[in-house]
């Protein structure tokens, strides 16, 4: 089997040019493929944490009748918790959030938003709620930039708000944007305007009013048994976003399939042409007493090595570009909002080691089989017939 | 000198298909004895079936009737495998068309019958020396086959054939691609390894060269045994 190795190793680097371009779109395809999974497991990681670290914490109690896709639900999905919940907010493990729907006036034109109350001294999320603790002639209010953009309102603006109380009373007030902050969460920016809790419950006109309570991070699942509240864990909370990413990966499964096409068709043709070019030398082989499942083994070995090859070539030529994807990462200006997960503004890759291994391994069996395929023929070839160069 | 029985051929026929669902009867009833230590050539018009018998006795095909004992062994019962096996052990062959491994070199070709064998390296690097100074080609070892020229290239072969010392060495149309004077050269070396190492050789071949060094010629005509004689070689081999 050595012997045939040598030989094989022998045949590939004699092939010279051939080979080389094999394992040039080979690697290509092998680096980009992984790149590209770094990517992909870069913006999921990214994703998840941004929206632990903004909005799903370590999970969240919603009121029964919450329903995030149905703004309408939102008038009647707040209450007060019991005696649970409430050791959890005091203990500082969970915060409570208060969402009702509304609209704003900016330069007099009408839209609506979901007002968000939040506790300006929380710090079970990352919402610079502290900047709503400033006192001023207006209520206090915070946007995100999406919102800013949308609606044309910067810091120190003031815009009316118009909301319903909870006998369904319209009201209208003057907010003040204290701060535009920087968050990667779409769907905590675009439309939603930040009040301090207390404000929101006292515009509505009920003191203990809450949506949903964001546990801290880490929070551990114990069950609390609440009339009103209801536990929906991350898995549940992300598999929204999760749903996205997938759709966009299968995009990528696609990308994956032309790329390495590309490689195994080069291998392919290369293996057809050589064993249809190279009878003689089969029969040969055959002559001196090598079998024809050994000469098989031969042909699908030399197909093989550019796999192999096109493995440390890619190493080589690959690692630096794949490690700086990872530590410098990829600018991403707005990307992350028209997918609609969140990001952030730069992207880092991120090679997950089964992922990695998995994936090279499918690729090298790929190019095994490629090469395998072809040089199947072999065993049916005559040695009479392939030291003549027929067959 | 010719003692030992080593191939014997009884009744040996040989069809081809041909398309259209006919056969073509390459091989008719051959009834033949080759003795250890013989030279013999099998002649006869292109066409009359000396390659398929030389094949025949290569183990590397079968006959459709008859039964071919080689070196004892029953060759037409053999699988691919148990054939390959046989060749490795028992044959060389020389062809007409050198059939070299192109990406090897001189050395290296020579090497390889014993690296399939899986002889040990000192073992082999003295073996293949030793079968390069027999066809006189120690300076080329290190050439590639596309170097070389159609004499060189004939006794690389003739090389790679002898050095693991086989029992029978089968050369269809060694000299068919080699001009007179390489002929007589690989012919002096081949009549050398005969008397030497007592190497069985068969030939097929037309060229009257290669005739004049036998000790017995088989006429095939039309895929029947039509004349076996023995003959006075015209040319010696231990002439330098
Ligand atoms: N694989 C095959 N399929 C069909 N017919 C074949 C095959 N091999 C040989 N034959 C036929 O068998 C006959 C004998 O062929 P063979 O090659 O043994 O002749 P030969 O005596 O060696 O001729 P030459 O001197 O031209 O080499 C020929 O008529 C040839 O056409
Ligand atoms: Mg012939």
């Amino acid at each position: 089997m050595r012997t045939l190795l040598l030989l094989a190793l022998k045949n590939v680097r004699g092939a010279g040019l051939r080979t080389w371009l094999n394992v040039a779109t080979l690697s290509f395809g092998f680096v980009t493929i992984v790149w590209m999974q770094g990517i992909y497991e870069g913006m999921m990681r990214q994703m998840v944490t941004a929206q632990i670290d903004t909005e799903y914490g370590g999970g969240q109690f919603w009121h029964k009748a919450f329903d995030p896709f149905d703004p309408l639900s939102f008038e009647d999905a707040h209450g007060e918790p019991g005696d649970a919940l409430k050791k959890l907010v005091a203990e500082k493990k969970a915060t409570p959030i208060l969402l009702r729907t509304g609209a704003i006036f900016p330069n007099g034109r009408a839209q609506s938003v979901v007002l968000r109350g939040i506790e300006p001294t929380q710090e079970i999320v990352q919402i610079p709620g502290g900047v709503l603790l400033r006192e001023g002639e207006a209520l206090p209010g915070l946007i995100g930039k999406r919102m800013a953009e949308a609606t044309g309102l910067k810091k120190g603006d003031t815009v009316t708000i118009r909301w319903r109380d909870v006998s369904g009373t319209f009201d209208a007030t003057d907010v003040e944007v204290v701060e535009v902050m920087n968050i990667a969460v779409p769907g905590l920016d675009a439309g939603q305007l930040w009040l301090p809790l207390r404000t929101l419950r006292r515009l509505i006109g009920s003191a203990e009013a809450t949506t949903l309570f964001v546990t801290e991070k880490g929070y551990v699942e114990s069950h609390i048994e609440d009339p009103n509240f209801v536990w929906k864990n991350n898995d549940f909370l992300l598999s929204e976003e999760r749903a996205i990413f997938e759709s966009k990966k299968a995009f990528g499964y696609i990308l994956y399939v032309i790329l390495m096409a590309m490689g195994l068709l080069a291998v392919f043709d290369t293996q057809v042409l050589s064993i249809f070019r190279r009878r003689r030398e089969i029969g040969t082989l055959m002559a001196l007493g090598v079998t024809r499942s050994e000469v098989v083994g031969l042909f699908t070995l030399e197909g093989s090595l550019h796999g192999v090859l096109a493995l440390f070539a890619g190493a080589l030529w690959g690692i630096p570009i794949l490690a700086h994807a990872a530590k410098i990462g990829i600018g991403l200006p707005k990307m992350s909002d028209n997918m609609g997960i969140a990001i952030g503004a730069r992207l880092y890759a991120s090679y997950a080691p089964q992922v990695l291994v998995v994936t090279l391994c499918v690729l090298l069996c790929s190019v095994v089989v490629v090469s395998f395929l072809p040089a199947r023929r072999i065993a049916k070839m005559r040695p009479t017939d392939a030291i003549r160069g027929k067959g | 000198m010719e003692n030992g029985l080593i191939i014997e051929l009884k009744g040996v026929s040989k069809s081809f298909a041909i398309g259209g669902g006919r056969e073509f009867l390459a091989l008719k009833g051959i009834d033949l004895e080759i003795h250890q230590g013989e030279f013999t050539g099998l002649v006869g018009p292109s066409g009359s079936g000396k390659t398929t018998l030389l094949n025949l006795m290569g183990a590397l095909d079968n006959a459709t009737e008859g039964s071919v004992r080689v070196l004892g062994r029953n060759v037409e019962s053999f699988s691919h495998t148990e054939a390959a096996h046989f060749r490795k052990e028992s044959i060389g062959f020389i062809f007409q068309s050198f059939n070299l491994l192109p990406v090897y070199t001189v050395f290296e070709n020579v090497e390889f019958p014993l690296l399939v064998a899986g002889v040990a390296a000192e073992e082999r690097k003295k073996t293949v020396t030793q079968a390069l100074e027999w066809v006189g080609l120690l300076d080329k070892m290190y050439s590639r086959p596309t170097q070389l020229s159609g004499g060189e290239s004939q006794r690389v072969a003739v090389a790679r054939a002898i050095v693991k010392k086989p029992r029978i060495i089968l050369a269809d149309e060694p000299t068919a691609n080699l001009d007179a004077e390489n002929s007589h050269n690989i012919l002096r070396t081949m009549v050398k390894l005969n008397q030497q190492l007592g190497t069985t050789f068969v030939f097929s071949t037309h060229d009257q060269k290669v005739i004049d060094y036998l000790r017995r010629k088989i006429t095939l005509v039309d895929g029947r045994l039509f004349k076996d004689e023995a003959l006075t070689p015209k040319l010696a081999g231990n002439d330098k």
